[in-house]
Formats: structure tokens, sequence, C-alpha cells
């Protein structure tokens, strides 16, 4: 029972804080001088600001690390700073549009916008008047259609591809799902409008938008759901199978309700990527300002599309409404991506 | 395992026996008929897929061949798109000028940006944090493109125009850069950058991925003999990576030729083909389709249709070869595994 103490680890990413002051030091002075310099000359501009000051900052650093370390070091300081700040640019948009929307939304989020349609609405109504009632309805009419048709051709291709494919024939498959992920979405409205309104005749409808979006929601539902079969442990099949299961009942009963949370995922997910879609719509569901909540028939509004018309009025009253449906619409992705990310901590919880 | 514990003459007795592997037992399979059944639908099911992108070719082609039976040839040179006029004129030379600009301008800006943050998340951060902004990045991908034109369009846009203002007026020797109208905003530079903060998500997502698939020994083996978190990412991290990035970027510009309404609501659209990409103007493939189809007669709705079918065949290509070069990156680092 002699204790061998076990080494310990060495972090090898761990905050250096005195290297954080360093970089702090440098960046605060560089951000005064830019200050000083921006108030004694003519050089104006928020972006101009920036850069200069970055500059400088770079400079600095540079300069302090070369008198304090050796070449080697310095260039891996001055990397991780630049690598880091670069990254930064990357999450600045997120807040940017989040707060711009917010911001912008908020004015005209009224009781009206969730319970009136636009038919009456003239085009110089204040925001209060008229709302995007028809268009949450449309909306969710054809993301329900959409579910309705990918989610079971997404769940049986991932359970084929995870149960029964051969190599070769799940990588073809494969293959062919992700060529289908890379299809433009205006490309999809495309095709259901030449194969339902100019061959089948059947006119601009809700039912049309649902299977457009229902082409571009099918990889996303079938890569996430075939990911989270993969997780399912292969005893739990091997218990089936040993207990004389069918291949089709191990399926359904054991490696589904297995992988529930994380179907719950696939299919939020794949909600998240097309109810924001408009460019499908424009040829599918073509819009309307009056109330359809008949899907099969008839043209229909969708909250994209009721932003995107209206975005492009020049009017104040109609864009006010404009960022309110944008606001509405980014509220939903980011609930449905919330829930999504949830169920998939859960299951990843459940099947370890 | 063995319960009650091996003694050494069970060693022994299992070495007297050979090496001799034990034949493998033969498998029979013998499926019932719902079982047949159920295995036939899932096949379907992934057929389906391939079924589906015949389907979308088919019926491109076919509603696209009376436009372009009007335009022949024409319909890759010309610049101008008036369908109605008699005789009809039109043709995608200008938009698919325009589609490739601003796909570039949007590469280049993208591509060191996503790959510092894939390469910030995955080395140099603590785990939780960087789960989180993978999160975040995951996120990022997820704000529908619609939000990103918007707030490109009434956010971005007057901020940029500055920016373009200084670079005509310091740079602007550089052809590219020259702007002699005056008018700056919504310009092909515009849309690049709008399309960049929306691809800028996906290759990082795909770089990370497979930066994360390098052989953690052979980073550990470069920190061990001294190198520095540089030193590693420039011989190990990034040399093993790169057809992983290369495919990634790849994946991004799939989207980015393809992207319709964030193009369609920053650009104002026409049909000339200038290299001044400060200038107000512009077009890509997908913006024409979104904003000429509702009021289209039944020639120009083939005319887009055919445009269409143009986008699809070339956002197929870029996105099979992606694909290929990102499944060959996974395979060659399963080097220690």
């Amino acid at each position: 029972m002699t204790a061998i103490a076990s080494p310990e680890r060495r972090a090898t990413r761990h905050l250096d804080v005195a290297g954080l002051a360093q970089a702090g030091a440098c960046a605060l002075m560089a951000v005064v001088v830019t200050a000083l310099l921006f108030a004694i000359s003519p050089l104006d501009g928020t972006l101009g600001f920036g850069l200069v000051a970055y500059a400088l900052f770079l400079t600095a650093y540079a300069g302090v690390l070369t008198l304090t370390i050796g070449p080697l070091k310095r260039n891996d300081c001055l990397a991780t700073v630049i690598i880091a700040s670069v990254a930064l640019l990357t999450f600045v948009p997120l807040v940017l549009i989040l707060g711009f929307v917010v911001l912008k939304g908020v004015p005209g989020l009224t009781n009206a916008f969730f319970t009136q349609t636009m038919e009456t609405v003239g085009p110089l109504d204040p925001p209060d008047v008229g709302g995007a009632r028809h268009a949450i309805v449309g909306t969710l009419q054809q993301v329900g259609i959409a579910v309705l048709i990918s989610v079971p051709f997404g769940v049986l291709t991932a359970v084929f591809l995870s149960e029964f494919a051969g190599r070769r024939v799940a990588r073809v498959i494969r293959f062919l799902v992700d060529a289908m992920s890379g299809i433009p979405s205006i490309v999809a409205g495309l095709f259901i409008y030449t194969l339902f309104v100019l061959r089948l005749g059947h006119g601009f409808s809700g039912l049309n938008a649902g299977l457009a979006l229902s082409v571009l929601m099918l990889p996303t539902v079938t890569r996430t759901a075939e990911e989270v079969l993969a997780l399912v442990p292969g005893s739990l099949r091997e218990a089936a199978l040993a207990l004389g299961a069918p291949d089709w009942r191990m399926v359904v009963r054991v490696v589904l309700p297995t992988a529930r949370t994380g179907l719950i995922t696939a299919v939020v997910l794949g909600v998240a990527r097309v109810a924001g879609e408009t460019a499908p719509l424009l040829m599918t569901a073509l819009g309307s300002d009056g109330m359809n909540t008949n899907p099969f028939e008839g043209q229909q509004s969708s909250l994209p599309l009721f932003v995107f018309k209206l975005i492009r009025n020049p009017l104040e009253g109609q864009v006010t409404r404009a960022w309110a449906g944008a606001l509405v619409l980014i509220a939903i992705v980011l609930v449905l991506f919330t829930v999504a990310r949830l169920a998939a901590a859960r299951l990843r919880r459940e099947t370890r | 395992m063995s319960g009650g514990g091996a003694r050494a003459f069970d060693v022994v007795e299992l070495r007297d026996r050979g090496s001799a592997q034990p034949e493998p037992r033969v498998i029979h399979q013998s499926h019932t008929t719902p079982d047949r059944a159920f295995r036939a639908l899932t096949a379907a099911a992934g057929w389906a897929t391939l079924v589906v992108l015949a389907l979308i070719a088919l019926f491109l082609v076919n509603e696209a061949r009376p436009a372009v039976e009007v335009a022949g040839w024409d319909f890759l040179k010309v610049w101008e798109w008036q369908p109605g006029n008699e005789p009809p004129a039109f043709g995608i030379a200008a938009v698919l000028y325009g589609t490739v600009v601003i796909a570039t301008i949007a590469i280049v800006l993208a591509v060191p940006v996503a790959v510092a943050t894939a390469l910030f998340v995955s080395e140099y951060l603590p785990r939780r944090i960087s789960r989180t902004l993978t999160t975040l990045i995951d996120l990022l991908a997820a704000i529908p493109s619609l939000i990103y034109g918007m707030w490109g369009l009434f956010f971005l846009v007057p901020k940029l125009a500055g920016l373009e203002r200084w670079l005509d007026a310091h740079l602007g020797f550089v052809p590219i850069f020259d702007n002699e109208t005056g008018l700056f905003g919504r310009s092909m530079f515009d849309a690049g950058v709008v399309l960049a903060l929306m691809i800028i998500p996906i290759i990082a997502t795909v770089s990370r991925e497979v930066m994360s698939q390098t052989p953690r020994v052979l980073c550990e083996a470069a920190l061990a003999l001294g190198g520095t978190r540089l030193g590693m990412i420039r011989k190990v991290i990034l040399p093993f990576s790169r057809p992983g990035i290369i495919g990634g970027s790849m994946l991004g510009l799939g989207r980015a030729l393809g992207e319709t309404i964030a193009v369609a609501l920053v650009l104002s659209v026409d049909f000339r083909i200038f290299p001044e990409i400060t200038q107000t103007g512009g077009s890509t493939v997908a913006a024409l389709i979104a904003n000429n189809f509702g009021e289209a007669g039944e020639l120009e709705r083939h005319a887009l249709i055919a445009a269409g079918l143009a986008l699809f065949v070339i956002t197929l290509v870029v996105n099979m070869v992606a694909r290929l070069i990102v499944s060959k990156a996974a395979k060659g680092s399963e080097f220690d595994r």
C-alpha cells in the first residue's frame, strides 16, 4: 500500500496573470496615447481610433517583450495576443446583432403585433395598429409541415446509416446528405416551384413552403440524429438481440427510446435552421396581408416574409413592424437553440 | 472477470494450446418478414436523398430549357436582364461576376478570422470557457440570414462607408478601391463583409473540429522538446489540419455563393461589371432571383430558374469537393488511434 504519488499534471493551458497584466498595461497606454493623438490632430472615427490604438498596442507590447524576454518567447506572446484579439472579432457581431435587434424591435412589440393582421392597415398607420398574427400562424404551419416530413425521413435515414447500411453504402449516402445540406435555400424554393406550381398546377400555398423547408431541414436532422444514434451503447443493442428481439424491435424499443433526448435536439436544430428562412418562401408561399389558416390552399404569409417585405418599405411604421418581427424571429431561434443544447447536455449525462 | 481467479496452470494450459486463432463462428442471419420490411423502409429513406437531388436537377433543367433555348450561349455572356424586351436580352454574366467577387471578398476576410478563432478556442482557452465559446459560435451560425441582412443594411453599411471613403482616399491607386462615383455604401464590399460574418462560424467550426483531431502526442512532443505554443501551432497543428481548414473554407464559400436574402437586402442591384468593389451596386445570382421572381413574367421565370440551375451546379460542385477534402482530412489524422 505504498502510495506512489501520481505526478502532478502539468497545466498546459492556464491563465497567465502576470502576462495578462503586462498586456493590459500596454493596451491601456495605447488607448490613452491614441486619445491624446486624436485630441490634438484632425483624425477621427471609431474604426480609425480602434485601428490606431491596436497598432500602438502591438508595438508597445512587442517593445516591452523584447526588453524582458528572448525573441522566441516574444513571438509566442505576440502571436497569443494577435490570435486572441482576432478571435474576439468573431464574437463582437453576436453582441452587436442581438443588441441592435432588441433596440429596434422593442418599440414595435405592441399587443396588436400578436393579435392583428395587416389586412386593413394603411401604409401610414402607427405601429400600434396591425400586426403579424397571420405571419406567426403561417410560420407555425409551414414549419410544422416541414417537421412532419423531414423528421420521419431524417430519423429513418439515420437509423439506416447507423444500424443497417454497409460501410460503403453509408459513406455514399452520408456524402449525398452533406451535398444536400449545401443546396442554396433559394434553389430549394425554385425546385418546389417547378414541381408543385408549374408541373402539378398546385398554386402557391403554405404546403409548398413547408415542402421547401423540409428539403433544407432534412440534412440537419439526418446528420444530427445519426450522431446521436452513434452514442447509444452497443451493449444495449446486443442485449436486445440476445434476448431474441428482431432488428426492428431492437431499433424501435431500445435504440430510439435511448436516444430520445438527442433526437429532440436533432429536430430542434432542424427547426432553428429553417424557422428564419426567407428565400424559399418567396416562390412557394408568396406571402399575404390577411389571415389564411388553410396551409393547403392560397398564398400564406410567414414571419420572415412579413419582415422581408416591410423592411424594404421606406415608411417608418412599416420598418418598426419589421424590426418587431425580426425580434420575435431571433427570440424563437434563441429559445429553440437553448432547448436543443439543454437536451444534448442531458443526453450526454444519460449515456455516460 | 473470471470470478474465482485464474490459477497458474490454467495459463500454462492455455499457452500449450498454442496461439491458433479460434475459428470465427459463421453467423447465419435469418430475417423475418417485418425485419426485411423495416430494413427496406430505412434504406428507402436513405436513398430518398439521392432521389431528391436527382429530382431537383431534373426539374430545374426541364423548366430552365425554355429560357435557355431563347438565349442560347448568350445566357452566360450577356450583362443585362431584360427578358421583357423585344427581342428579350438576358444573361447571368454580370450577376455571376458579382457572385464570385462577393464570395471572394467574404472568403478573404473570413478565413483568417475563423482560423484564429478556431486556434484560440481549441488551443489557448481552458476547456470550460472554450466549450461556452463553441456554443456561441454555433449560435452565430443559427442566426437567420434575414437578420444578418437587416443588421448589415441598417448598422454595418453606414459604418463601413467611412472605411470605404478612407480606402478611396488613401488606397485609391489600387483599382479595386477606387471610387469616382462619390457613391458609397450598399457596395459589393459591404455585401462581402456581411457574408464574411455569416461564414466565419461555419469555417471556424470545421477548423476547430479538425484541429481537435490533431494527435495529442505530437503536440505534447513539440512542447516537450522546448517548443513554444506558437511553434507547436505552426509545426504540428496547422500542417495537420490544413486540409480540414481548406475544406471548411470551401464549405463557407459554398454558403457565400448561395446566400440570398442578406445580399438582396444589402446590395442595391444593378447589372454592370466593374472592378471597384467599394462602389454602390453589383448583384448576385441568388439576389437576382429573390428580387425579380415576384413580378416576373413567364419567360423571366424560366430565365430565373435557369440562373438557379447555374447556382445549384456551382454550389453542388464546391460543396462536394469540400466534403471530399474534409473527409480525407479526418481520415489522415487517424494517426494515433
